[in-house]
């Protein structure tokens, strides 16, 4: 269970995040709604803790990520998988090296046992045989699919999606929302989706929350907000 | 931000990415790669400089020292020129614009599209991930390559002494040999190892605070290179003192 309590962020005395609260229970899927450019990036890398929080705490498991020495904080994103909106693939790097990465650096599973692994996770995000590919390469979307499949590489307990279907095509959207849910009913993943789409966000959350002027609500229907 | 932070700061990330633990079973393949990007990389344009500064460097010292000194001087005075001074700063000047602007290129590109983020998600430490091998690979090609230069220098000024200035070779090595001294190397190769550790260091250290975009990749080799090639020559002074002093 993840729990975010009363968190604050101000960049440059604007307010980004005004005492946010939230609560995600296990093996849920919520996602954070709003349009571009209201925190909802920064939310995310905050409760990870990749941006420096003004106020509040974050607890995974009852824990506190602020209380975590260096080397625990480590260990701790290991359960963490981060989908980011750009993808951020290595470019230096092939597919198959970009997701055998986390498993190399933190495992040590055989070149064999990491090479079936990667086959396994390419087959799930439906790119088989793209190993040798390098991200310049690929689309938009291929790119995302790339990014989830390092994401779940070292099968962490929790998954965080960055405007994962944003400016793709409605196939390839479809494709990955229907990645997001096979993900979570399969693998029962906790996560996070924040998105501004708001197909991907009925498709894929049991809860939807509303990211406005720094507050965050609870939304009970999507439509009923945004056109009525 | 002034002068005393930006020091702190650069200090702080060089040992950030430097001290334990060392994964060197896991860097390996890295450092490998980064001693061929800078070592090998640089062969070419290294050996082109060295050439020209072997021949210059005779063609200045027959034209000064000639007239008042025996023909073995110019060896002499060629082999202590290089060894101590010409060799290693050069190469590292020429290795400083060469790769101290595209590591800060690499790596401030990897800040822009959050690969750094990525790292960090991924619990791999990018000061050890992407700024330890890039240090320890310039550390082993540097001096490697300032070896290579000192001897491409001299020996393309002994024949060019030889061809163009009527001295023997025999005469020239006599000079470089009977005043040779293994100070002047180690002094040569020290200040080499100093000048890749500020090399490597630049140019990770102002690619990985980049903000912004292609505009700040951009200023921040050029960062890079000038805050490398000043701690260059400020090194240079402080062993030439120390050592030679």
């Amino acid at each position: 269970m993840i729990e975010i309590r009363e968190i604050s962020k101000r960049f440059n005395g604007n307010v980004v995040l005004d005492r946010v609260n939230l609560t995600i229970k296990d093996a849920s899927l919520i996602v954070i709604l709003g349009p571009s450019g209201t925190g909802k990036t920064v939310l995310l890398k905050s409760i990870l803790g990749l941006i420096p929080i003004d106020g509040g705490d974050v607890l995974y498991d009852r824990r506190s990520i602020f209380a975590l020495k260096p080397g625990e904080i480590y260990e701790f994103r290991k359960q963490v998988g981060f989908v980011f909106q750009s993808a951020a693939l290595f470019d230096s790097m092939t597919v198959y090296e970009n997701i055998a990465l986390p498993i190399l650096e933190h495992t040590s599973l055989s070149t064999k046992e990491v090479r079936e692994r990667v086959k396994k996770i390419l087959e799930v995000v439906g790119l088989p045989n793209r190993e040798k590919l390098y991200p310049g390469s690929l689309s938009g979307g291929m790119k995302r699919l790339v990014a989830i499949g390092r994401a779940i590489a070292l099968e962490p307990k929790y998954i965080f999606y960055d405007e994962p279907t944003t400016g793709l095509d409605p196939v390839m959207r479809d494709r990955i929302v229907q990645l997001i849910i096979n993900l979570k009913r399969d693998y029962k993943k906790t996560g996070i989706v924040v998105t501004h789409d708001l197909e991907t966000a009925e498709a894929v959350g049991d809860e939807i929350y509303m990211l406005k002027n720094g507050k965050i609500s609870k939304l009970e229907k999507v439509e009923k907000r945004f056109y009525g | 931000m002034n002068l005393f932070s930006h020091i702190t700061d650069y200090t702080v990330f060089f040992l950030r990415s430097v001290i334990l633990p060392w994964r060197l079973a896991k860097s390996k393949a890295r450092i490998a790669e980064q001693v061929y990007n800078v070592g090998v990389g640089s062969l070419p344009i290294i050996f082109l400089i060295s050439s020209f500064l072997g021949m210059v460097t005779t063609v200045q010292l027959s034209y000064q020292l000639l007239a008042y000194l025996p023909r073995y001087y110019i060896g002499a005075a060629i082999g202590r020129m290089v060894l101590i001074e010409l060799g290693p700063v050069l190469t590292a000047l020429t290795v400083c614009g060469r790769c101290a602007s595209s590591m800060a290129a690499e790596v401030g590109t990897m800040r822009v599209t959050e690969q750094i983020d990525a790292l960090e998600v991924m619990a791999i430490d990018p000061y050890h991930f992407l700024n330890f091998p890039r240090i320890i690979g310039t550390l082993i090609a540097l001096p490697l390559l300032t070896v290579f230069s000192e001897f491409v220098a001299i020996s393309v000024g002994g024949v060019y002494a030889h061809l163009f200035l009527n001295i023997p070779l025999s005469v020239f090595n006599y000079g470089l040999i009977r005043n040779f001294f293994p100070r002047d190397l180690f002094g040569g190769l020290l200040k080499s190892v100093l000048f890749s550790l500020v090399i490597a260091n630049s140019g990770c250290y102002f690619g990985f605070n980049v903000k912004g975009g292609a505009k700040e990749v951009g200023q921040s080799t050029t960062y890079a290179v000038v805050t490398a090639s000043i701690l260059i020559l400020l090194l240079d002074f402080i062993v030439a003192l120390v050592i030679f002093g």
